[in-house]
């Protein structure tokens, strides 16, 4: 027999394993190659997941040490009777669909520039994508800076344009301008994301299907609607449901911008979730409002997918 | 329309995953909405109605 690492390892074996071993059969091999694996999954997610559900129904407080109380579906119904809580799925509402809109419609539009052959193709991709590198926290403190009335260069750029004096207006601590700070910075960073996404899609089409169309004397715009835009579409649709998940959850990027301010304009639910959760510690009204966005994402995401497959399907 | 009743009467996945559709997409209208708080408040059970029912038809024949 060579000696090779395999046959080294093999032979290290104690042989009281190495008979166990071989008497077992495919499947059970299987299992214990992919046990680890589903030990882990239900041990960091469905069980914190099944202990939030029950946490939701009581009255504790992480930092308390105290008898916990069933509560039933009280804080549940607290949770839908706040009209703070309401204004916060608004501002979430507002942020989530804005985000979205915008970073499709650039992403998409910039892709569509970028696959076509021009020289400097690869440097201008390198520079688009490089706000999706830096880290949400440089991001939010940098643009900070930039919306600073006095020295800040946004308020210049659109002093600039409009004839107004840059220290008029405040980006962050408008209650107007605030909601729309944050969508700007948000749109600038994750743009590059949806146009890589958009850009696989738009390389994988053939060429062929272009050509037999101009073959056929279809316009540019009729090749464009029937060809590209249906077979981008899924990709398309991939991203939107990535970043609709994640601007769901957006926190690290507005506390640094906004801090939920000004009031409570730009507190999205992530940040008042963690607020209930970790400065009030009402860890059960907390887990009864993150099950509420748990149950919204995971409705979203599901019809979502089927959408999807759908599309893929076509 | 009559096929979606029928659909829905014989226990067919793709109309009653289309009524779990239109449940979670009221909900989640419902929750964000602006303009009346009793949608809010009925939002969570109109969504959590929706994704139950939508991963149980999910496993109904085609």
């Amino acid at each position: 027999m060579t000696d090779t690492p395999v046959t080294r390892a093999a032979s290290a074996t104690p042989s009281r394993v190495a008979r166990k071993i071989r008497g077992l059969s495919d499947r059970a091999i299987a299992w214990i190659f992919v046990g680890p694996t589903i030990f882990l999954l239900l041990a960091i997610n469905i069980f914190p997941l099944i202990w939030t559900i029950r946490l939701s129904f009581t009255n504790f407080k992480a930092n308390r040490n105290r008898e916990i109380e069933w509560v039933g579906t009280r804080n549940y119904e607290r949770i839908l009777t706040d009209s703070d809580i309401w204004l916060n799925m608004q501002a979430t509402a507002h942020f989530l669909f804005w985000t979205i809109f915008f970073q499709v419609l650039i992403g998409f539009t910039l892709a569509y520039l970028i696959n076509k052959k021009f020289k400097g193709n690869d440097l201008w991709t390198t520079i688009i994508v490089l706000p999706m590198m830096l880290s949400p926290a440089v991001v939010g403190n940098f643009w900070k800076f930039l919306y600073q009335p006095q020295i800040g260069l946004f308020n210049y750029i659109v002093a600039f344009f409009t004839g107004k004096d840059p220290s008029s207006f405040e980006m962050l601590g408008s209650v107007q301008l605030a909601p729309w700070s944050i969508v700007i910075v948000d749109t600038w960073m994750w743009t590059p994301f949806v146009m890589l996404i958009c850009l696989a899609g738009l390389r994988s089409i053939p060429d062929y299907i272009y050509e037999a169309a101009e073959v056929d004397r279809a316009s540019k715009l009729r090749q464009f609607f029937t060809i590209t835009v249906p077979m981008v579409l899924p990709f398309l649709m991939l991203a939107v449901l990535f970043r609709g998940i994640e601007n769901f959850k957006m926190f690290d990027l507005v506390v640094q911008l906004t801090g939920g301010g000004p009031g409570s304009t730009t507190e999205l639910t992530s940040i008042n979730l963690k607020r209930e959760a970790f400065e009030k510690w009402r860890t059960g009204y907390a887990s009864a409002y993150a099950i509420i966005l748990f149950v919204t994402v995971f409705g979203l995401a599901s019809i979502y997918v089927k959408a999807l497959n759908k599309v893929k399907e076509r | 329309m009559s096929n979606f009743f029928s659909g829905l009467l014989a226990l067919k996945r793709g109309p009653w995953e289309m009524v779990a559709t239109i449940l979670i997409g009221l909900g989640v209208f419902m929750l964000m909405q602006p303009f009346v708080l009793w949608a809010y408040t009925y939002s969570f059970i109109t969504t959590l109605v929706g994704t139950v029912m939508f991963i149980i038809v999910s496993h109904f024949k085609e």
